[in-house]
């Protein structure tokens, strides 16, 4: 054991003194950007809350909005349309999406990944009005009119870059231990991928899913001339749909009292919606074994 | 170079002249190429320091190497007199002649233990249930794991010990009755017990199938195997019965290593 006296002088070679203060002020730093960035989502969510809290009752979610000058009415069919619309969004995006990430991910040596990933990197920077201008050229022209429909393409277009890059990213956490060993029982390559890797992938892929979904769900851009915008429930995608952060933005800059206070309220339910898919993808990612 | 030997049983597989290449550096095949003869039912292993070409070596022996881009392979190697890396031959039907346990164990995490040792069959399409159940309780028995196991056989596989699992793995590769089973160092993660139990396994395998193992200690080397390989730097330096090169080695640089001078 070290004598007292060695102890300090040790302590003090160290400069432990100075290394401690350091540390407290680099904790000190950390905690007060920590503490910020939450500050800025407490103040939006209070706002928010103050705004739009008012308006949101069960006629909120069961009535369809109404015209300026009455009170009362909701956005049932802006939420239904949000789910509908991204939910179909969702279906086309997904095929594309997974195939391009298992690619990237199982196959290294592909002579087309290094376009893929250089394509699937610029779409995902890409501004995502962009992808409304695509569906626009690409569905509404040909179609002769704005739909749900075309919406779901703009947002697909929007989701296949995110499930590329998450497919890609939680498959390549799978051990090549289990690629091996299927291999080494003479199964071909497409069932290993199929039957073992992408079993062993699952919480990540649905998380990745969600996470996709949930971003496509905030985004009122891609939809301004697909989608539109409706009045009215619409159920049938071939007809103009409406969307929350559509309706969010039309009622922003409106004039009347009745429909900001209803804008607030779209926002909070969009930012349950979010955070709800946000838990869900958490407690599909749970640790089970 | 093939060594005199009085064995009768043919040899089931070979290498000729086989290179094992990583870019440009030369991973086995150093010398020429290795020229290996592996005999019908008997244990070869194949012994050497960290990075000598043995395991670079047993993967070329069921085309585990054609899912390194950066590796080729260059010689033959025949399984029956037939070349598996001929043009025009499917690498999966190699595989399932040609079974592989790895070093880790590598149940199947998503899986129960009966369907981790089906696995193999249940996903080429067979889905008899009489035919699966009993090649499931074949293949435990023959990897002495069946007696610990037949009364938890739906419960998920990661829920066995790291040699249960190890037995499992082994389980898993006999399933498809491959004729060789190719073992890279099968009880390198294993406590001495699970050891043991696998090395007893290894013996009553052989009457079945051909078994290459690869590993690092060279009194499981001496214990389980027929016929020994000395790789060094890439390099096959000898080849011989266990018991020859053991007691009577050719090459100082086997001697040198088997009395411990290096390695």
């Amino acid at each position: 054991m070290l004598p007292a006296g060695n102890l300090r002088s040790l302590e003090k070679n160290l400069a432990l003194r100075a290394r401690y203060r350091k540390e407290r002020f680099m904790m000190a730093l950390v905690g007060l950007g920590t503490g910020l960035a939450f500050l800025i989502l407490l103040l939006v969510l209070a706002y928010a809350l103050s705004q739009g809290a008012g308006a949101l009752n069960l006629d909120f979610f069961l009535k369809d909005m109404r015209p300026p000058g009455e009170t009362g009415g909701g956005l049932r069919q802006a939420i239904v349309g949000t789910l509908i619309v991204d939910g179909l969004g969702l279906l086309i995006a997904l095929p594309f999406g997974l195939a391009a990430g298992i690619l990237l991910a199982e196959y290294p040596d592909h002579p087309v990944n290094p376009y893929l990933r250089l394509l699937s990197d610029t779409l995902n920077g890409m501004p995502a009005i962009l992808f409304g201008l695509l569906a626009f050229i690409l569905i509404v022209k040909p179609m002769g009119g704005f739909s749900g429909l075309s919406g779901a393409f703009a947002l697909g277009f929007l989701m296949i870059p995110i499930l590329a890059r998450s497919t890609e990213g939680v498959l390549a956490l799978v051990p090549k231990e289990i690629r091996e060993a299927g291999l080494a029982l003479g199964l071909p390559r497409w069932r290993v991928i199929l039957s073992l890797v992408l079993p062993t992938a699952r919480a990540g892929l649905i998380t990745g899913v969600l996470l996709a979904f949930a971003r496509a769900a905030g985004e009122a851009a891609p939809l301004l001339f697909t989608a539109f915008g409706s009045p009215l429930l619409e159920l049938n995608p071939l007809k103009p749909m409406d969307t929350l952060p559509l309706r969010l933005f039309a009622f922003a800059i409106s004039p009347y009292e009745d429909w900001h206070r209803q804008a607030w309220a779209a926002g909070l339910v969009l930012f349950g919606l979010i955070t709800l898919t946000s838990l869900l993808a958490r407690w599909a990612s749970r640790r089970r074994f | 170079m093939l060594p005199e030997t009085k064995e009768t049983v043919g040899t089931h597989m070979e290498s000729k002249g086989l290179v094992v290449r990583y870019g440009n550096r030369v991973g086995v095949g150093v010398g020429g190429g290795v020229n290996l003869p592996i005999y019908r039912h008997r244990i070869t292993a194949l012994i050497g320091p960290s990075g000598c070409g043995k395991t670079t070596f047993l993967r070329a022996l069921n085309r585990m190497h054609d899912l390194t881009p950066i590796a080729r392979v260059e010689g033959e190697v025949l399984l029956d007199g037939e070349n598996i890396y001929a043009p025009g031959v499917d690498p999966v039907l190699v595989r399932r002649r040609v079974g592989m346990v790895f070093q880790k164990p590598t149940a199947f995490p998503t899986m129960s233990i009966y369907d981790n040792v089906a696995a193999g069959l249940k996903l080429v399409g067979i889905r008899d249930k009489r035919r699966l159940d009993e090649a499931v309780e074949r293949a435990l028995r023959g990897a002495a794991l069946w007696d610990e196991v037949k009364d938890r056989l739906r419960t998920p596989a990661s829920g066995l010990s790291g040699g249960q699992q190890q037995r499992l793995t082994i389980a898993r590769a006999l399933a498809v009755e491959p004729e060789v089973l190719l073992m890279d160092e099968p009880t390198a993660s294993l406590d001495p017990i699970s050891t043991q139990a696998i090395e007893d396994l290894l013996l009553s395998l052989k009457e079945q199938v051909t078994i290459v193992i690869v590993t690092h200690n060279m009194q499981q080397a001496a214990r389980v195997s027929d016929y020994t390989a000395f790789f060094l730097n890439g390099e096959m330096v000898e080849f011989g019965a266990t018991e020859s090169l053991f007691t009577k080695p050719k090459d100082p640089r086997t001697e040198a290593y088997i009395t411990g001078r290096f390695g």
